[in-house]
């Protein structure tokens, strides 16, 4: 009896052991000298480039609020996490950090102070970015304004809401990692992948999340649903979601620098993504990270959609009639769209995904593209939230998945009842 | 509203006036496409490359004079000072003013196209209906004309007039009139002033005056504001030496963009 309690007890240090070691792997000493005063401005300017290829503002600002000083509140299935203030108040914000700390925090996940990190904080993708790049964004930070906003504390469910139930999380999914590195890639496909798996952090919203909100493999891009926002991040290895191996270079450089190209428009959340960070992306950066994109491998699969379940005659002909009513105008009455204008409806990707959040919240919110310095005065879509009922809503989305050459499943009446919501008073 | 059998031609004619090469090869690439699907002949969205054809998701609810909705009154936008209509959108777009739909929508947006946006509406000019008749008693509707055209010294509320000009039509660049608005809709907005919700660029004026007014000002003011008709001449006036003390915020001009 007392061997075994003995033998539990050894048993449980040694776990401990193990999650406190995976947890601090790989970290050296943080010995860093005071910040210097005035940075060098070369790396200042790199830094707020590099800043922009992270979207870091997108999240550490809150509506209205000053640019970095966080504060935006971000749900997830646990709860809501508060974005930090970034700006270089000694108080409230990085004033104090110093370059090692702000790589740890990068790199390791672990803050000034040596707490860990939420990974809502995309530091999984950001463990790939190197030194001189943290410095670069460090050093660029530190000439914001300093604001005075404290930090708003985050309100997650027990056991969430626990540095251990952190830790556990991290000995599970968490290392941390270095520079993507394929020597039989070009060069080009390397500063991609780079890109797109470090600052570009485009997994954390474009790869599946299990339970425990972690990505199953953060390199694999084939497509996750956005917690809490109901919108689904396609595919980027389906040729039938975004894939893009099959699109030109240009195309693809196209729609991340103006947000819209020949065969795809971005909305939603990808729409923040275009207009905050990718336009800004330099010509040869554009290049590497559509090169990369290209070469993504295609799954056939992607989510198949629900191709045998028919529609019935009745909704169908209600969606026909609610189609010629409200969208023909704009998308055309065989789905053709306008080029340049409004997107072709029959053969559209986005129209055929398995998951049809995207396809919801468009009809229900409206939306436009996104308005960048290459496309500065995008074509807008209404809003159908208040004059369409759920049924309405269902039925013009199994009408337009199935007409035209469309094959894709219909979409049931609770599904959009769930998405609805959040218009707002 | 369908022009069939036309959808190469227009596309082209567009594409070579508007001069946007990429515009061009799109038009070009879904022409051919379709040609080759033998879809020609199918009707074809009237469509014009215009601010009025950009806009129809503002148009949609707020209709061309204002509309009743669901869920409130979406206000007229035609011939409201463009300054006046691109604080607004500033305004939901920052949180100043709270409702989800609007923040959405100008979410993607830039301050240079939220300001061409409100240019365009400003620059409308649509016939005002003219005011439904007023069912509030002679007294209360007495009590709204004293505070719009006088004020009230005792409680240090300004008059209307002072601000959204004699007329009461809106003054360039930034303050909207008042007429041909339904009552309800006044009525809500004082109401969401006098409550937070809604706010505007600091100094925010028009709050503490909300708050200054009591319940029974703001229903006369609402009734006597929406009982009015619109004088001939209904455009805002110009810029003009201010009568008031009052200090109003707005939003500075987005760099680059357009001038109102």
């Amino acid at each position: 009896m007392k061997k075994t309690v003995i033998a539990v007890l050894l048993g449980i240090l040694a776990l401990l052991a193990l999650v406190m070691f995976l947890n601090l792997r790989g970290e050296s000493d943080i010995h860093d000298a005071p910040p210097p005063a005035s940075p060098a401005g070369n790396a200042v300017a790199r830094g707020a480039y590099l800043v922009r290829v992270g979207n870091c503002m997108g999240c550490h600002t809150e509506r209205g609020g000053a640019a970095f000083a966080g504060g935006r509140a971000i749900d997830t299935p646990f709860g809501t996490i508060y974005s930090t203030n970034l700006t270089p108040h000694r108080t409230t914000g990085l004033g104090e950090w110093t370059p090692s700390d702000f790589w740890r925090a990068l790199h390791h996940g672990r803050a000034r102070d040596g707490s860990l990190l939420y990974p809502a904080f995309p530091y999984p993708d950001y463990t790939h970015v190197t030194r001189a790049d943290a410095d670069a964004m460090h050093a660029y930070l530190r000439t914001l304004p300093a604001i005075d906003r404290t930090n708003t504390a985050h309100r997650l469910r027990w056991p969430y809401s626990t540095q251990a139930a952190l830790a556990v999380w991290r000995a599970l999914y968490f290392a941390p990692g270095a520079p993507p590195q394929d020597t039989a890639r070009s060069a080009e496909w390397n500063r991609g992948a780079y890109l797109v798996r470090g600052l570009g952090h485009c997994g954390a919203c474009h790869s599946p999340r299990n339970a425990l909100g972690a990505t199953s493999d953060m390199m694999d891009l084939s497509g996750g649903v956005i917690p809490m926002q109901n919108w689904y991040a396609p595919s980027l290895s389906s040729p039938a979601e975004a894939g893009v191996a099959d699109w030109e270079l240009p195309q693809i450089e196209a729609l991340l620098r103006t947000g819209v190209a020949v065969r795809g428009t971005v909305l939603g959340p990808m729409a923040e993504v275009v207009l905050q960070s990718t336009q800004y992306l330099s010509p040869p950066d554009l290049r590497a990270m559509s090169v990369f994109l290209k070469s993504l491998p295609q799954a056939s699969t992607g989510t198949a959609p629900a191709a045998t379940a028919r529609v019935a005659p009745a909704v169908a002909e209600r969606g026909a009639r609610l189609y010629g009513e409200r969208c023909a105008q704009c998308h055309g009455e065989r789905g053709q769209g306008i080029a340049g204008a409004y997107p072709a409806l029959a053969g559209n990707r986005a129209v055929n995904l398995g998951v049809t959040a995207n396809l919801v919240q468009v009809v229900l919110n409206g939306g436009f593209a996104p308005a960048t310095q290459g496309h500065p005065r995008p074509f807008g879509m209404p809003p159908f939230a208040l004059v369409l009922s759920d049924a309405d809503v269902a039925a013009l989305l199994s009408y337009v998945r199935s007409a035209w050459g469309n094959q894709a499943g219909p979409v049931d009446e609770l599904t959009v009842s769930r998405q609805r919501g959040g218009t707002g008073s | 509203m369908y022009a069939p059998g036309r959808t190469c031609r227009v596309g082209r004619a567009r594409a070579s006036r508007s001069g946007g090469i990429v515009l061009q090869i799109l038009k070009r690439y879904f022409c051919s496409l379709f040609a080759t699907a033998a879809l020609a002949a199918m009707a074809a969205p009237a469509f014009e490359d215009s601010m009025a054809q950009r806009v129809m998701a503002c148009t949609a609810c707020h209709g061309p004079s204002g509309r009743a909705g669901p869920d409130g009154y979406y206000p007229r936008l035609a011939g409201k000072p463009a300054g006046y209509l691109y604080n607004q959108l500033l305004n939901f777009h920052e949180g100043r003013r709270r409702y989800g739909l609007m923040a959405g929508l100008l979410d993607p947006l830039s301050n240079a196209y939220m300001m061409e946006i409100a240019e365009h509406f400003a620059s409308l000019d649509v016939p005002y209906p003219p005011p439904s008749p007023s069912r509030a008693p002679a007294a209360v509707l007495e009590r709204g004309r004293q505070l719009a055209v006088d004020g009230d010294a005792a409680t240090k509320v300004p008059a209307c007039v002072s601000c959204h000009g004699p007329a009461l039509t809106g003054v360039l660049p930034a303050a909207p009139g008042l007429l041909g608005l339904p009552r309800d809709y006044i009525n809500a907005q004082l109401g969401a002033w006098r409550g937070g919700q809604r706010r505007a660029h600091e100094p925010d004026c028009m709050g503490p005056i909300a708050r200054q007014l009591t319940p029974g000002d703001v229903t006369a003011v609402a009734a006597w504001l929406a009982s009015q008709p619109l004088p001939a001449h209904a455009k805002p006036a110009a810029a003009q030496a201010r009568t008031s003390t009052v200090q109003c915020g707005t939003a500075p001009l987005p760099a680059g963009g357009p001038r109102p």
